[in-house]
């Protein structure tokens, strides 16, 4: 591994804001500060999006919108010749571990529930954290925001399951499976939340210790 | 800023994720560089690269055509059979609202990944064979790299092992040569995604397009 090597002339680490340029988020092209279009991509460059945490607050709660009907109706509804059942998402896990599929009840509850609402928590503790000091290393809130947008996109692992079910058990009148009205809002708040997460600019979580550190360098 | 900077432009590299900014150092093929401070991984050029994941998107296109096309899973109970295919899957969402869902389905698991890679490979064949970028390959970049969050296929993997154990006690359920197309695909698909430096790729297209 090359670790890179710093610019400007003391050891600490410099931010491209405070060296007077702006990359573009998407290609890394530096361009002068100011500039408002990459040039070599076309992508839109803002040094800080000030106004991403508008966006990142309006996405998050349309997202903690959809996930409560996501809970509320019925994701899946199997008929079979005895009797009509229809479960929701925690109905359903708690129907596996009666049957004793523990291991599968405990990848629907994460992916569903523990997962979901792990990331409304973390997206709206990171927004908070970048407006007021936090206790919390700005390395580890990285790290948070990584797991974030990596792991959000495997909630929608119910939405396949439920994809897969619906289409393969169709066995006339022995047994079929349909999907419920939840699994159009499940799947509205998956997208929502990532598309929260992707709004959110990281960069800021780091602005506020430069700011700190040059406080405490002047005293 | 009015004063002049102490480096130019392009002896600088700056970390997407945390802003923190760097004289450029090329790594040596083979190894990586990594920002000091946040720990994200810059630069990863490798020997070969392009052709490589030109020959793993070729593989993954026709990986995906067939998969889709082919038996994916069937299933039998008291006589009674069905098997579907990964579309029928995708559109099982058909009534009402739902069909919005189908197509959401349909195309995080099939069309997004295939855009990925056709686009992948438009942009990358003219590099390797050192010719001028096709046109609006900067483009074409840029929404292959957009869409790489919403490209779903591994997830849909595991969600097919979750689903036939959920009906393993239903009914009967074995595995079309779809089945083992598809996972193929996710390992291919991982694969590409952990070759492409795209750091590399933008400077190529770069220099051909200024000179
Ligand atoms: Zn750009
Ligand atoms: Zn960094």
């Amino acid at each position: 591994m090359v670790g890179m090597e710093v610019a400007g002339q003391n050891s600490n680490i410099v931010s491209a804001r405070d060296l007077g340029v702006v990359a573009c988020t998407r290609c890394t092209q530096v361009w002068p500060a100011g500039t408002q279009i990459c040039s070599r991509c076309g992508s839109t460059i803002v040094a800080r999006d000030r106004l991403s945490l508008q966006r990142v607050w309006a996405l998050w709660l349309v997202g903690l919108m959809c996930y409560v009907p996501a809970n509320m109706y019925p994701m899946l509804q199997t008929r079979t010749l005895l009797s009509v059942q229809e479960d929701t998402i925690v109905g359903g896990a708690v129907e596996l571990i009666h049957h004793g599929a523990v291991g599968i009840a405990l990848i629907i509850l994460i992916a569903s529930v523990v997962i979901p609402i792990g990331k409304f928590m973390a997206i709206a503790f990171l927004a908070i954290s970048v407006k007021r000091p936090s206790s919390v290393s700005n390395h580890h809130r990285q790290v948070l925001y990584e797991v974030v947008e990596y792991i959000g996109r495997w909630s929608m692992i119910d939405i396949f399951v439920v994809a897969i079910m619906s289409s393969l058990v169709q066995l006339n009148t022995l047994a079929a499976v349909n999907p419920g009205r939840a699994s159009l809002f499940f799947a509205l708040s998956v997208i929502f939340t990532m598309l929260s997460a992707q709004a959110f600019d990281s960069r800021m979580i780091w602005d506020v210790r430069a700011r700190q550190e040059e406080m405490t360098t002047d005293e | 800023m009015d004063q002049p900077l102490p480096i130019p432009l392009d002896n600088l590299i700056v970390c997407t994720h945390c802003d923190a900014a760097f004289t450029l150092e090329r790594p040596e093929v083979g190894q990586r560089a990594v920002c000091a401070r946040c720990g994200t991984v810059l630069i990863t050029p490798r020997r070969k690269a392009g052709l490589q994941i030109i020959a793993v998107s070729v593989a993954i296109t026709i990986l995906i055509i067939a998969a889709t096309v082919f038996p994916f899973l069937s299933i039998s109970a008291a006589g009674a059979t069905n098997s579907v295919s990964i579309l029928d899957a995708a559109l099982a969402f058909s009534d009402g609202p739902l069909v919005a869902l189908a197509l959401t389905t349909a195309a995080l698991i099939i069309f997004v990944p295939l855009a990925r890679v056709l686009l992948t490979i438009y942009v990358l064949v003219p590099i390797v064979l050192d010719r001028p970028p096709a046109r609006r390959s900067t483009q074409a970049f840029r929404l292959a790299e957009a869409l790489r969050p919403w490209s779903m296929a591994e997830i849909f993997v595991l969600g097919c092992a979750v689903a036939l154990i959920k009906i393993s006690d239903l009914a009967d359920v074995a595995f079309g040569p779809a089945f083992w197309m598809f996972s193929g695909l996710v390992v291919l698909v991982v694969v590409q995604d952990n070759f492409l430096c795209r750091w590399s790729v933008w400077k190529s297209l770069d220099k051909t397009q200024t000179s």
